[in-house]
């Protein structure tokens, strides 16, 4: 916590902002995308957009796991709580997701009965399986390269205690083939990224090299508290204004060049690449991570015939443009007048973590 | 779709005030409830029915009896630094000192699920009367009803108490431009503290409960006479109720953040349980609205009081940004700082 608080109170936080302020002069307007949720959670809870000079604008990409999950799986994951065998083990966030009827969620299925948990790790639903024997117990595995090597190890303790009653639904995503689809879609207009930290400390930051070596795109990995965004975002512009797009690594002290070797070891034991559909960015090939024929026992997408259905998208929404960073959440007509925290439509409202929540909650 | 009752109706944010004020106001309107406060304040001996809520004295100098209910159910039902017997009394007994009243009498009403243990029921017992003593109360009715194992968690309590009136605030509509905000000590304990041992994350014991009678508190800060409006922020935490302080007024609330005591064991546990410590409950504190001259005695004040030797003004009352709150953060940034919409969930990435 000390050592946390140098990054949450920068004592050089007035002085930087009046340089970003000369800086941005030269840049003129530029836009910048973080890709995960607590980096959209910590910049509207430090109030940094609102001493941003005017120049630069700050938005949320693809990176809430329950936001870039589509309607339709939703909706598969709701058919399979209605079974009284079975158990339904999620993230929080995850249960206020509505698929494509509104209001529809695991939250509401469980307020009418659904055997629906809500846990903080893989641990607690293979706990609750083994409690229950005699139901089967359905991990909702959401999430990216951070939450992968926990779903992963908690598959091998389920192997290892032969446990037979556990499953885990993957619907893990993988970052930079999402980042790669993003940037190569003909409405991308991005000046820079500030890139994922929890992920990078898993990945490595080698991952997000690509971004300077083969889009010319600056990138800073970046770490979560007020002195770190605001040192990330002065970085990737003075980036922009140089013309010297690179990778930077702001989180030296978590992050490391080749990452967590064993975490991305356990990944690779349990998990293969696989095609994966993300809501904005559609099907992605090898961007998600399925299950390998090895764990086919824990595999909840086999056991249970997982195929979600084409859906219509819901009017009005426009989850699939903010995601991609198309449209701020201001632009899209549901925005604070039918889709609220209380009364989401879409789950860029849903989740803590979405552009939406964070808009509506934080923004002057 | 049919609407059903979610865990959200309780929370005591957005969708409870909705179920307040959309169903149970225009069902059972009446003066003493239209004021939405902690407790009722009933105007002098009460003869059969409701009397006016001016808030004034009653006839003949005796003080007006202000009344106020409250149900517990809080899992698991010992906690850090409590349980829900200390709980039952002190949620009542603060409910009454924040209208400006001196609790005096309690009822106690034990719903039991078959199969709790006689031995935790003691336990609970005990401690319902070991706060009673402190906080100056007695339990003076109740009533057992016992359901069908599987039927309850265990125990719900509910309490409700009288108190007399001793310092009237004119409430919500006395609030001023330029009056300042004062909390009486670190928030979020009691939230922070609860879901810990709910979760079994962490049993270290830098995290207690901050569940505490707060009549003197009360006392001491309305002494002054010129406090506006104080409330105790429990489910939906500080930035709930300041919220209500400025909902439908055409005033603000500014709030420094770096002035907002926070413990660091609650900053951290909040940190890994994703929760902003802002929303999380507290059992033990108090928020108060005053005339700016008086905060610094209020301060003081309650600095020497149980549990408050970090209170402190947090922010000011201003017309920037009508019927809202605002935040001044760390950073020197302002963002709204709104009610909890649904339940605090936990983070995932």
């Amino acid at each position: 916590m000390l050592y946390e608080s140098a990054f949450q109170k920068p004592r050089q936080a007035k002085a930087l902002l009046k340089k970003l302020e000369a800086l941005s002069l030269a840049t003129g307007p530029i836009r910048l995308m973080e890709i995960c949720g607590t980096h959209t959670m910590a910049i509207a809870q430090t109030g940094i957009k609102s001493l941003l000079p005017k120049n630069i604008e700050l938005l949320s990409g693809p990176g809430c796991p329950v936001c870039v999950t589509p309607a339709n799986v939703i909706d598969e994951v709701l058919r399979l709580s209605s079974d009284p065998h079975r158990i339904i083990a999620s993230y929080g966030d995850l249960l206020r997701v509505p698929g494509s009827h509104r209001q529809d969620t695991l939250w509401h299925r469980k307020a009418m009965g659904a055997h629906i948990l809500s846990v903080y790790s893989p641990m607690d639903a293979l706990e609750a399986a083994k409690a229950h024997p005699e139901k089967e117990v359905l991990f909702l595995g959401v999430g990216f390269e951070t939450t992968a090597p926990g779903t992963a190890a908690c598959i091998l303790e389920a192997a290892r205690q032969g446990i037979r009653n556990f499953f885990v639904l993957s619907l893990l995503k993988q970052t930079p083939p999402a980042l790669r689809a993003l940037i190569e879609a003909p409405d991308f207009k991005v000046s820079g990224f500030l890139c994922p930290g929890h992920v990078a400390a898993v990945t490595g930051s080698r991952a997000f090299k690509f971004l300077p070596e083969d889009y010319a795109l600056p990138a800073v990995i970046s770490g979560f508290e007020a002195g770190d965004l605001l040192a990330s975002v002065f970085k990737l512009t003075q980036m922009i204004a140089d013309r010297q797009p690179a990778l930077y690594n702001e989180y030296i002290r978590l992050v490391k060049d080749e990452g967590n070797p064993a975490a991305q070891a356990m990944i690779r034991q349990v998990f293969g690449p696989g095609d994966s559909v993300w809501r904005g960015l559609g099907s992605v090939a090898k961007s998600g991570l399925r299950i390998r024929s090895a764990y086919a026992d824990f595999d909840g997408a086999r056991r249970f015939g997982f195929a979600p259905k084409e859906t219509e998208a819901i009017p009005g929404c426009r989850c699939a443009e903010i995601i991609r960073g198309v449209l701020s959440p201001w632009q899209c007509p549901l925005f604070k007048t039918t889709c609220t925290p209380k009364d989401p439509v879409g789950p860029c409202m849903v989740s803590s973590e979405g552009a939406c929540a964070a808009a509506y909650k934080y923004s002057e | 779709m049919e609407e059903i009752i979610t865990l959200d109706y309780g929370s005591g944010g957005q969708k409870t005030s909705e179920l307040i004020e959309a169903m149970l106001l225009p069902a059972l309107d009446n003066p003493a409830l239209q004021q939405l406060s902690d407790g009722a304040v009933l105007a002098g001996p009460v003869h059969g029915g409701v009397s006016e809520t001016d808030g004034s004295a009653g006839p003949n100098g005796s003080s007006p009896i202000v009344f106020s209910t409250d149900s517990f159910v809080v899992s698991p039902w010992r906690f850090p630094g409590g349980d829900i017997g200390k709980l039952c009394v002190c949620g009542t007994v603060n409910d009454l000192s924040m209208m400006g009243a001196v609790p005096k009498y309690l009822s106690l009403s034990l719903i039991l699920e078959e199969g709790f243990y006689i031995r935790d029921l003691k336990e609970i017992i005990a401690s319902v009367a070991r706060e009673a003593n402190a906080a100056g109360v007695h339990i003076v009715t109740g009533d057992t009803k016992v359901v069908e194992h599987g039927k309850g968690d265990g125990i719900y309590i509910n309490t409700s108490g009288i108190g007399f009136l001793k310092n009237p605030m004119p409430g919500k509509a006395g609030i001023t431009e330029g009056d300042a905000v004062i909390v009486s000590g670190s928030i979020g304990c009691h939230g922070a503290c609860v879901m810990m041992a709910r979760t079994g994350i962490i049993n270290g014991d830098a995290l207690f409960s901050d569940c505490q009678p707060l009549t003197a508190h009360a006392l001491a800060a309305a002494a002054s006479g010129r406090v506006r409006i104080m409330r105790d922020p429990t489910r939906g935490g500080l930035a709930t109720t300041l919220n209500e302080f400025t909902e439908g007024t055409g005033l603000c609330i500014e709030v420094d953040e770096d002035t907002i005591p926070i413990d660091p064991a609650v900053a951290a546990a909040c940190d890994l349980l994703g929760f902003d410590p802002l929303y999380c409950a507290c059992e033990g504190r108090m928020l108060a609205v005053t005339a700016p001259e008086d905060a610094e005695a209020i301060v003081s004040a309650l600095r020497r009081l149980p549990g408050s030797k970090n209170a402190s003004v947090i922010g000011t009352v201003t017309r920037r940004r009508p019927g809202h709150v605002l935040l001044k953060t760390t950073l020197g940034g302002h963002r709204l700082l709104g009610k909890l919409s649904g339940q605090q969930l936990p983070r995932i990435c």
